[in-house]
């Protein structure tokens, strides 16, 4: 019984914050077309899924289950740490919220966004430690079977492990304003490392299981993380790419002729 | 003359030569890793996506690989929209790139990541000997078609820019 109350409390914690954003999503759109700007639909219907999908991830069916069983705990983490944030980020909440925001406050939040603070944390390297540090933490210590005992931890974790996803993938992949920039070249070697450690904690999981999970539990797991995760980082690597191919254009006609 | 060559395909091609060969390079390279993949993994399943005998040097290696290849691969096919647009995309020498990137890769997984860091086999319960063969020999064939690519066009090139108006 205590049990089960604890279940749908550290639901109720970790949703309502989504829930709050989603909506606070919908009135920012609303203000800004009141204000008379535009927002593109297709915007407001990837920030939607976005919330929703982190939504699900931590209350619902999936959520219920992925207390007993690890392959729904993983796919919860997949939708909570990789594709939420990256539907959340491609739907440019920042931007969004400038423009709905009065002139003042936009001007302050721009400022937070400025400080040494936000770059230190959208810092690709930074980033990937907490995103990807925190998942060797969880899953290569006795966090993850100290996680399922304490609710404050649950709930910790959770919004940790959404909290440095959305870092990472805006640190990534600059779709909102990003005072703090650096190279492609520099992203991308970060990303990369970042992956292989996201794919080799894949395979670590599948060979070791963490404490009170099965074999065959962590095995589908943690392939499910590995080719999961793999789906989600393909969609990022194209939009990576895609924003190098629109820097990069050409801006004049070659002048082919006279070589 | 100038107006005429304007409207010729892959006319900057002579300027943008590394490029060619480093985005085939780059996509022969995701390509046999996604091959490996699909057909050795998830087709036959003589693959194991994890086995007991891997050092740790191999899974660092395969990992390492493994999230390159994908960056490799969309990577590689976005050069050659650039290169396309430049009007700089050489068939020939994409190619070249392609196979030494593929047979490179394969070289190394079949002996580095297959032999010495013992990731996995290529198959189970069978004699290994033939496979591996097999395995590295299309790695070396692939090695030197492409080199033999590289080598003709760039000596294409040299001519081609010695001549005048190219």
């Amino acid at each position: 019984m205590d049990n089960q109350m604890n279940l749908m409390l550290d639901s109720i914690l970790l949703v309502i914050p989504f829930i709050t954003g989603g909506i606070a999503y919908l009135i920012a759109v609303f203000i800004s077309i009141r204000k008379g700007r535009k927002w593109p639909l297709w915007r407001t219907v990837l920030g939607l899924a976005g919330f929703l999908t982190v939504g699900i991830a931590v209350a619902g069916p999936i959520a219920e289950k992925a207390h007993m069983d690890f392959t729904f705990h993983m796919l919860s983490h997949l939708l909570l740490g990789m594709l939420g944030p990256l539907l959340i980020a491609l739907s440019a909440p920042m931007t969004l919220i400038l423009r709905a925001l009065p002139v003042s406050a936009a001007r302050r939040l721009t400022s937070l966004l400025r400080s040494t603070y936000a770059g230190f944390v959208t810092n690709p390297i930074v980033a990937s430690i907490l995103n990807i540090g925190g998942l060797w933490l969880l899953y290569a210590t006795d966090l993850f079977s100290l996680m399922h005992e304490s609710l404050l931890l649950y709930v910790i974790i959770h919004a940790h492990v959404f909290l440095a996803g959305y870092l990472f993938t805006i640190s990534l992949i600059y779709i909102d304003p990003t005072p703090h920039r650096y190279s492609f070249v520099y992203r991308v070697s970060v990303f990369i490392v970042a992956l292989a450690g996201h794919g080799i904690l894949s395979k670590y999981i599948y060979g070791f299981p963490p404490d009170g999970v099965s074999t065959s539990e962590a095995q589908t797991g943690g392939m499910l993380m590995y080719y999961g995760g793999d789906l989600i980082d393909l969609l990022l690597i194209f939009v990576l790419c895609l924003h190098w191919y629109r820097a990069t254009r050409p801006n004049t006609v070659p002048q082919q002729a006279f070589n | 003359m100038a107006n005429n060559l304007g409207h010729m395909k892959g006319n900057n091609r002579y300027n943008h030569l590394s490029k060619n060969l480093w985005s085939g390079f780059l996509f022969g390279l995701g390509l046999a890793a996604f091959v490996d993949e699909m057909v050795f993994h998830q087709l036959l399943h003589w693959h194991h996506f994890y086995d007991k005998s891997s050092l740790a040097i191999g899974l660092l290696s395969d990992g390492f690989f493994h999230a390159f290849s994908w960056f490799a691969t969309i990577g590689g096919l976005f050069i050659v929209a650039d290169l396309k647009r430049r009007d700089a995309f050489w068939v020939s020498r994409w190619w070249g790139g392609v196979l030494l990137g593929a047979g490179i890769f394969q070289l190394y997984d079949g002996t580095i990541q297959h032999k010495l860091m013992r990731i996995h086999q290529i198959r189970y319960e069978v004699d290994i000997l033939p496979y591996d063969l097999v395995w590295n020999i299309t790695a070396i064939i692939m090695i030197v078609i492409g080199a033999i690519l590289l080598r003709k066009t760039g000596k294409k090139a040299i001519r081609g820019v010695n001549l005048p108006n190219g």
